[in-house]
């Protein structure tokens, strides 16, 4: 093996692999919006990347701070107004991918970015639950990515904010005019789908170097392997150099703002 | 029409202590000028909406100018959490506040529902999140024409809006350029508002489908150079990141946060 790589490149890696060529893809902040930006910066030119903030069809040059960064609005094909973002292009059914990050998930996929402890007494206030609500089940299907660890994959998360598969698996069950949900989660150690009957969250790939005990160590739920279990490629040269040069060009114009 | 004021005059004149206020901006045009301005204004048990409470609201809740804050997403935008804010949900300070959440697609729908003059809007939302288990304002109904449930929140009628646009022309028309967010939408749901503007000018030079708010669907336009600073204004200034990173820091100690207040808005000069 010659090339060294951090587990979050990794991440971000497999994370933009997972978006295919001319999929329209709803994006969050952070996590998902590296991987969607990487993808269309090498094996998905034609994705096309909308943020809630209205911009439709952007190629930011940089990494957007927030979800309304005035790159994203001058980059981007047209910008339309909030309303119109979320009750035409998302509600609308124009969104093939949902691409999330999260807090807290659990093994039916529920993300929680609302709080941890009781809702009355939070022991931590978080943001809320913002565009996710919607966009996870207005979108065709939804990808979602964040590190592994046991404070974040959970057995049931404190909070339902956004729909996975419900706190039984079968939250989509006979809903009309709902997307698939999740459909992968692509974390530091692995990539987990969910079963196809019960929905619950199954290791399908371990990337190069981490073991089972690992993402077991790192996950608050006794997790299942597939039986077909996968190693996940390594990012190539190519990726790696794009990825850094996408990050070093936005902690520049970050810094110097 | 609308008519020309000072902020100090406008917000004098138009936010009362104890009304429903919404500042809104969706991270573009964030009305921080107008934002100072009632928390020097020292007004009390304000009713704050805002999608994205960001800092502006922080600052406000700090200030002590909160009663209850309706929102959908607090957070600081790619930095993390809203201090102040969770100190007032957490630890009661200044003093405790209430709090209502929604999602952004549901209070985007509300706005545009109270733009509408409707009373309620309805949206395909919700779908087994437990928010409608913390928020009474979340209901569903039925499609009266398919039988699909549907989600329903009450529309956003504000007693006052407030945002901040490009220009004004010499009438009072405003030109909304960029990301414009629900401002449009703040503008026509509210009984009374209030447009901050970077600059007065002859001739707005606006597209025929430009985002224009005419001069007599608003109360009051003032002007207020740099009014969105830290947030941005499009064709003016950009965001300064590194305020919002730096905010961190300010806002997660009460004393810190207060010393800046003391500093950057108690004693600074009102610009307009």
């Amino acid at each position: 093996m010659s090339l060294e790589y951090t587990s979050s490149e990794m991440m971000s890696v497999t994370a933009a692999r997972a978006l295919e060529n001319g999929t329209t893809c709803f994006v969050g902040i952070g996590l998902p919006s590296e991987a969607a930006n990487l993808a269309r910066l090498t094996h998905a030119p034609d994705v096309v990347l909308i943020y809630e903030s209205g911009t439709l069809q952007t190629k930011p040059d940089i990494l957007p701070l927030s979800i309304g960064d005035g790159e994203l609005c001058e980059s981007a094909l047209t910008t339309v107004a909030v309303p119109e973002m979320f009750r035409y292009w998302l509600q609308g059914g124009k969104v093939n991918v949902g691409f999330l990050g999260t807090a807290q998930i659990d093994r039916f996929a529920n993300l929680n970015t609302t709080l941890i402890g009781d809702y009355k007494a939070p022991k931590v206030r978080l943001p809320g639950g913002g565009g996710a609500p919607e966009i996870a089940t207005n979108a065709g299907e939804v990808f979602i990515t964040l590190k592994h660890s046991k404070r974040a994959f959970v057995k049931d998360v404190d909070f339902v904010t956004t729909l996975g598969f419900g706190r039984d698996g079968k939250g989509r069950d006979n809903v009309p005019n709902i997307g698939k949900g999740p459909t992968r989660v692509i974390t530091d150690l692995c990539v987990m789908k969910p079963d196809p009957d019960t929905k619950e969250l199954v290791v399908v790939s371990l990337h190069p170097g981490v073991s089972r005990e690992d993402v077991m160590e790192a996950t608050g739920w006794e997790v299942r392997f597939a039986a077909q279990l996968e190693s996940t490629p390594e990012p190539s040269e190519k990726e790696l150099e794009i990825l850094r040069e996408l990050k070093a060009r936005t902690e520049r114009a970050h810094a110097g703002e | 029409m609308a008519e020309f004021l000072s902020l100090h005059d406008a917000v004098a004149r138009y936010v009362q202590d104890g009304a429903t206020v919404a500042m809104e901006g969706f991270t573009h045009l964030i009305p921080f000028a107008a934002g100072h301005e009632v928390i020097r204004q020292k007004k009390r048990d304000l009713t704050l909406i805002r999608m994205t409470p960001d800092i502006i609201y922080d600052q406000l809740i700090g200030a002590g100018c909160a009663k209850k804050v309706i929102f959908s997403w607090g957070g600081n935008p790619g930095v993390g959490s809203l201090h102040r804010l969770r100190d007032a949900v957490e630890k009661g300070w200044p003093h405790k506040i209430e709090i209502l959440e929604h999602s952004h697609a549901a209070m985007a729908c509300a706005f545009e529902a109270g733009a509408a003059g409707l009373p309620l809007a309805v949206l395909r939302g919700y779908v087994g999140s437990e928010l409608p288990s913390v928020n009474d304002q979340i209901k569903f109904i039925e499609c009266p024409f398919t039988g699909e449930r549907l989600a329903a929140v009450p529309s956003v009628r504000p007693d006052v809006s407030i945002v901040h646009a490009q220009r004004a022309d010499r009438q009072g028309n405003v030109l909304v350029e960029g990301i414009v967010g629900v401002q449009k939408e703040a503008v026509l749901a509210a009984k009374h508002s209030i447009v901050t503007v970077e600059e007065i000018v002859d001739d707005l030079k606006a597209h025929p489908n430009a985002c224009v708010i005419p001069s007599w669907a608003i109360s009051a336009v003032a002007v207020a150079e740099k009014g969105a600073l830290p947030s941005y204004t499009h064709g003016y200034y950009g965001r300064s990141n590194r305020f919002y990173k730096e905010w961190d820091a300010i806002a997660r100690d009460r004393d810190t946060f207060t010393k800046w207040l003391d500093d950057n808005v108690y004693r600074a000069e009102e610009n307009a």
